[in-house]
């Protein structure tokens, strides 16, 4: 058995592969990302802990259980690696160019509102989805089976997984829209107006 | 010797003979014996499906019925291991399905198939009963059409943590109405809503059923049709556990499940509302398996579960447990086995719950059948272990995960060798261990000198020198597989050791210090070894070869090196001898 001390490191082998010139006497001390080590005297210096997010992998949680997990809003995704699945592509009338944005880091309707506002630049998606009378906007998305459907019928996780594409409709265009128009209609003869 | 035993009689006793290890020495008995065996082994595991190559396996095997195979290494659970670098199952198919018209099983784990890899499988084996992929990835629901569709005689069909391209539910419509001989089911994994009435025609054609595995787009509202009929089930995942019940849908649900009289083991859980745990209370007293690991519950509904599990032998949980759970558990579960604790928030620095290291101390002290452990958690300590390590010296599988690394003991500041070295010491036939904390040399030591029976062992940011990595080599006399990242290993000790690495399934290292030199002299002396460098900053020969490697994955194989790399992983052979500069 190896003794650690005095000089270098000791190591008592049976077995060498040593072809002379082959393993050069490392007077380098091995530096790698963060961590070094003072060979001779057998110390180590406190390494200094990698910034949580930069480390890969770690904590050890599979990657199945990290994309199938829970708190989907807690988990980072970052730490995911293998990056977010939930991003969908948003168009808005009269706006040149579509975005994209990624389901997954919002917590559920009312943010999702904010951050639509934020990406177009614009006011009145949170009205929409309230289902102001006088909103401008219209929020619906393109489900799994095709279907255009209105944003906010079923529970934030619901939506969530069947969503496949969103679109914010200026009021003006909805007009053709028979769902609009049923919904609103509904909301009149429902007691509870959500 | 001049008379010996028929060959019929021979190959009947060989018929008992189970266990691979055993089936291996009895071959290398005599020539005969060799001869004898390899004509009736139906059994084939391959644990690295790069040590050996399909026709090798089928050259020496005419008559196969069951193979299963392992692709990637273990650390690609956590994305440690680049996208593309390995593990298809192709060529394995296509060679078996030449080799083996009567194979019946396969089973693949981290592995990459594909759905012509799974219509061959359907096309080719006439009485294919059982299909096992656990955590592969590279196929779709039009391969499990295929299987559904073609597999008259399947029993089993398992996609345990695989990930498949859902292209809809309606795969399962194509198991045709004939067909009546499932017995085990797991779509635990898949994304997409499946025809429900589907699965129900299905579950009630299906009178042998045993094992249900729905995935979470199944809704707790058709539970209770799927479970009245088959009441003979011994093994449940449920869908989606919460909805808007009515008082109705609730009773028929507790009447559902309590006409269960044979499930034994549940799962599932996901998005779980309390209020509708007390449906499964009735069948508490049966259970011996419990996967709660994805049911975001407090400790107070948790326990109030677990403690009417009095023959539970298995637990998968989430830290909500926390301590005062694990009491519980510890006080009313006496025949507990296996217990894993995830985290609910592995990334957060700071603790959002209350479990520490002494929920698994009172585990520890209260169920005397513990043997295996994977327990995450923020802080430990030496005493902690050490009365680990004294209660439960039957121990055979212990891993600790402490989040944060390079944590010391939280009570004396020190490194936690001793600790660890304790549970070596006292559980004698310790096989699997999993380290963390704040670690130097000393506990490599320790495992070297005590854990005679480890098999494999993982490593993460610990050790100090390549006196760490010399002892486990040099100690370990069982060690099959050997991962290691972030730690300050280098060529000594690796260089020291080849001859360990051919004993040995496989070793992990990345984030090392393993030069490149040292790489290519290791794949020169050592040709039963592949030695792979995977580097994604570029080929190694544009950095000096007393540059660490990235990553080193490194496999004894009798198949000499692979084809099938990507362009980030090279393999060092005969042909790297270093070259003068």
């Amino acid at each position: 058995m190896g003794k650690r001390g005095a000089v270098g490191l000791e190591i008592m082998t049976e077995l060498r592969l040593g072809l002379p010139g082959a393993v050069k006497p490392s007077s380098n001390k091995r530096v790698f990302s963060e961590i070094s080590t003072t060979e001779e005297k057998g110390s180590t210096e406190e390494p200094k802990a990698p910034a949580k997010n930069q480390v890969v992998g770690w904590p050890p949680v599979c990657s199945y259980r990290q994309r199938n997990s829970f708190n989907k809003e807690k988990v980072d995704r970052a730490e995911a690696g293998a990056g977010s699945k939930a991003y969908v592509k948003v168009s808005m009338d009269g706006a040149l160019y579509l975005r994209k944005i990624d389901l997954s880091m919002q917590k559920g309707y009312s943010d999702l509102a904010f951050s639509l506002e934020k990406l177009f630049g614009c006011h009145g998606i949170g009205e929409a989805l309230n289902g102001g009378e006088g909103a401008e906007y219209k929020l619906i998305y393109e489900d799994k089976d095709g279907d255009w459907m209105l944003v906010g019928d079923v529970p934030w996780e619901m939506f969530m997984e069947s969503c496949r594409r969103l679109r914010i409709m200026k009021r003006s265009e909805a007009k053709d829209f028979a769902i609009l128009q049923t919904r609103d209609f509904l909301k009149g003869t429902l007691k509870d107006d959500n | 010797m001049a008379y010996s035993f028929p060959e019929e009689v021979l190959e009947h006793v060989f018929s008992f003979i189970g266990s691979d290890r055993d089936r291996n020495a009895v071959s290398l008995v005599c020539k005969s014996w060799y001869e004898i065996e390899r004509w009736c082994r139906r059994r084939v595991f391959v644990g690295n499906c790069y040590a050996v190559s399909p026709a090798a396996v089928v050259r020496r095997f005419p008559d196969v019925r069951s193979v299963e195979l392992k692709g990637k290494p273990h650390f690609a659970d956590f994305n440690l291991v680049p996208e593309g670098w390995g593990g298809y199952v192709s060529p394995w198919i296509t060679t078996l399905a030449r080799a083996y018209p009567w194979l019946e099983e396969i089973r693949l784990k981290r592995m990459v198939v594909t759905d012509e890899s799974l219509e061959l499988i359907a096309r080719s084996f006439k009485n294919f009963k059982v299909l096992v992929l656990s955590s592969c990835e590279g196929f779709s629901t039009d391969g499990l059409a295929a299987v559904a569709a073609n597999c008259r005689n399947l029993r089993e069909l398992d996609l345990r943590e695989s990930e498949v391209e859902d292209m809809s539910g309606h795969w399962l419509s194509h198991f045709p109405d004939s067909y009546t001989s499932l017995v085990s089911l797991n779509i635990s994994c898949l994304g997409s809503e499946v025809s429900f009435s589907a699965l129900e025609r299905l579950v009630s054609r299906c009178p042998d059923l045993r094992s249900l595995r729905l995935n979470r787009t199944v809704p707790l509202d058709r539970l209770a049709n799927l479970l009245r009929r088959a009441p003979q089930l011994a093994e449940l995942g449920t869908g989606v556990y919460s909805a808007e019940l009515r008082s109705d849908d609730f009773s028929n649900l507790v009447g559902a499940l309590a006409g269960c009289r044979e499930l034994r083991s549940l799962s599932g859980f996901w998005d779980v509302v309390p209020a509708y745990l007390p449906a499964v209370y009735p069948l508490c007293s049966g259970l011996t398996s419990l996967n709660l690991s994805y049911a975001t519950i407090q400790s107070s509904e948790l326990t109030k579960l677990i403690s009417q599990c009095h023959s539970l032998q298995r637990l998968w949980v989430l830290d909500y447990i926390e301590d005062s759970g694990l009491e519980a558990l510890a006080a009313c579960c006496k025949d507990l086995r296996e217990l894993r604790v995830f985290p609910s928030e592995p990334f957060n620095r700071e603790g959002n719950v209350s479990l520490t290291e002494q929920g698994l101390v009172s585990v520890s002290e209260g169920c005397s059948k513990l043997q295996s452990v994977l327990y995450f958690c923020r802080q430990m300590s030496n005493a902690a272990l050490l009365t680990i390590a004294r209660n439960r010296p039957n121990m055979t599988r212990f891993r600790l995960c402490i989040i944060e690394p390079r944590c010391p003991d939280y009570i004396t500041h020190e490194p936690l060798d001793t600790g660890f070295g304790a549970i070596v010491q006292h559980c004698k036939d310790l096989q699997r261990l999993s380290l963390s904390g704040l670690l130097t040399d000393r506990v490599f030591e320790y495992i070297g000198t005590y854990a005679k029976k480890l098999e494999m062992l993982s490593v993460a940011f610990a050790g100090d020198s390549d006196l760490g990595l010399h002892h486990v080599l040099s100690g370990c006399d069982s060690l099959r597989k050997l991962e290691i990242r972030d730690c300050p290993f280098g060529d000594k000790a690796l260089l020291a050791n080849a001859a360990k690495l051919e004993t040995m399934r496989s070793l992990w290292m990345s984030s090392c210090s393993v030069s490149f030199g040292a790489c290519k002299l290791l794949g020169q002396k050592m040709p039963r070894l592949n030695v792979e460098v995977i580097d994604e900053r570029g080929h190694p020969d544009s950095r000096p070869e007393s540059c660490p490697v990235e990553k080193l994955y490194i496999y004894r194989t009798v198949a000499g090196p692979r084809f099938d790399m990507p362009d980030f992983v090279w393999t060092m052979d005969e042909d790297s001898a270093l070259r003068p500069s």
